[in-house]
């Protein structure tokens, strides 16, 4: 597979480690209301979709950023990548 | 039909022409007290023991495609109960002791072959550790043996035991463990249930689940609606996707785990053989061919196949091991779709939706535990309470605080 980062262009997915489901970016506040529940949510549960899933990837042997990657699951094919940054600056993985 | 010597000497004798196929093709009922839904090892051996060892009737196996297409067939066959934890370990074994009288159990030959699986140590640490798992072993009534370096040596000499990163030290061998035909397995559990009246309805998706009032009433499907009181989803690798038209998110990614076999060879490989420190694992089949595997690839898939860098890890890993299987040439590699929960190990459990049951997560190990998990489900769905030895594949296990870890790599399905 061949990421296309936002910055480098195609770069081999060999450089990357993968750290799951971009939601991972919407961490709960552990000071709100039910906090706990949020934590064991956000911690445990995916939707595991077969299909469209967007992801984080760190580019680790390259300038160590994070990705936010769309993939088929289905089918392995990558349809773009953006910095998590500005995924996040932009209000989250949504 | 009665499987037996004399059987086969009485059809080799008269051309065989009275052999029947192994089930019916039954047309859907209406309505059936217990549905499992998934026709793979688990789902059958479900079926199985809930007809036979717990004495229910009314039941229906639903499979989308044809009995065992998923991962009982795309496994590397390998049978052990070597783990640690005691939430483990117990079931593992209690699996193992099924395997071993599956044959006769079912009459059918699954050709379980105690050849023994050797896991290698290479550094001190490595070996405490297999001498405390070896201890759990045995206190769950498994067999474990610690072996030294030239033990290993007298059971498999071609191996590498100078490398200089993963010197060979000794290793940690269970003799009980071993290979089973996958997909006799598969047959012989369908062939069971069916012989006593489960109905296996195949090419029938389940497209939805009905629930009234928080409890299950029958399921939807491509060949129309089935009215249930009960019903069991063991669909590894699709769990997610099954379980979300009731309304359920999983701790559980579908990951895609690649498994490859060489052209046939004489007899090389006197057991399963692991190299976890290299990612790699091998063993023979009865046909010559060497099996082996490795890790996942590492991504979320559904895709039943893998990309070539964990192709090039896995050959690398065997390079390291035993430098002779560089020259078998491969035959096949293919792809199978794991249920990677977060702690690594399974789910058998009740749902949030009343008479809804869960058998999900098995990781890199559902092959192993096929008996087991079909037993422990059907003494679930039966009395309603967990077995005793899959009490703690709870599902709100997670929330609780006591996840089954057995590796130790807290909540990234991936690293399992």
């Amino acid at each position: 597979m061949l990421i296309p980062h936002p910055l480098l262009g195609l770069r081999d997915a060999q450089e990357f480690t993968y750290l799951g489901d971009a939601v991972l970016l919407n961490r709960p506040d552990g000071m709100a209301e039910g906090a706990e529940a949020a934590f064991a949510e956000y911690v445990y549960l995916r939707d595991n979709p077969a299909g469209v899933h967007r992801e984080l990837w760190f580019h680790e042997q390259g300038d160590r950023s994070w990705l936010v990657v769309t993939r088929d699951t289905t089918t392995h094919e990558i349809l773009g990548a953006e910095l998590a940054r500005d995924v996040k600056l932009k209000g989250g993985a949504a | 039909m009665h499987f037996s010597g004399l059987r086969v000497i009485r059809e080799a004798l008269t051309g065989h022409k009275g052999w029947k196929p192994l089930w019916r093709n039954p047309e859907p009922q209406p309505a059936y007290d217990y549905i499992i839904v998934g026709g793979g090892g688990h789902g059958l051996a479900t079926a199985y023991y809930l007809a036979k060892t717990f004495g229910r009737a009314r039941i229906a196996v639903l499979e989308k495609s044809w009995l065992g297409s998923g991962n009982i067939g795309r496994n590397t066959t390998i049978i052990r109960s070597n783990y640690l934890l005691p939430g483990n370990e117990p079931f593992y074994e209690f699996s193992m002791k099924l395997w071993e009288g599956l044959e006769q159990e079912f009459n059918f030959n699954a050709m379980v072959s105690q050849r023994g699986i050797l896991n290698l140590c290479h550094t001190d640490a490595q070996r405490d550790a297999f001498r405390r798992r070896g201890n759990a072993m045995l206190l769950a009534g498994a067999d474990a043996e610690l072996l030294d370096r030239e033990q290993v040596r007298a059971m498999a000499p071609f191996l590498n035991f100078d490398n200089a990163r993963f010197p060979i030290k000794g290793g940690l061998l269970q003799r009980r463990a071993g290979t089973a035909r996958h997909d006799g397995v598969a047959w012989g559990y369908a062939r069971g249930a069916d012989m006593r009246g489960v109905d296996l309805i195949q090419n029938c998706e389940v497209t939805g689940f009905r629930i009234d009032g928080g409890r299950i009433s029958g399921v939807e499907t491509t060949r129309g609606y089935i009215a249930a009181g009960t019903v069991g989803v063991a669909v590894a690798g699709s769990s997610s996707r099954v379980m979300a038209m009731a309304g359920m998110r999983l701790p559980i990614e579908s990951h895609v785990l690649q498994a490859f076999v060489s052209e046939g060879l004489k007899p090389t490989i006197p057991g399963v053989i692991t190299f976890g420190a290299g990612h790699f694992y091998v063993s023979q089949s009865d046909k010559g061919g060497l099996v082996f595997g490795g890790d996942i690839d590492g991504y979320n898939s559904y895709a039943q196949r893998g990309n070539l860098p964990v192709i090039e890890d896995v050959a690398e890993g065997g390079m390291a091991l035993m430098p002779m299987i560089g020259r078998a040439r491969l035959l096949r590699v293919w792809g199978g779709i794991m249920d990677m929960s977060m702690d690594g190990s399974p789910i058998i459990d009740r749902t949030p939706v009343e008479g809804l049951y869960l058998n999900a997560g098995w990781c890199y190990g559902g092959f192993k535990a096929t008996p087991a998990s079909g037993y422990a489900f059907a003494h679930l769905l039966a009395t309603g309470r967990p077995h005793e030895t899959a009490s703690a594949y709870r599902l709100d296990r997670f929330t609780r605080g006591y996840v089954i870890d057995e590796k130790g790599v807290g909540a990234q399905p991936n690293l399992h």
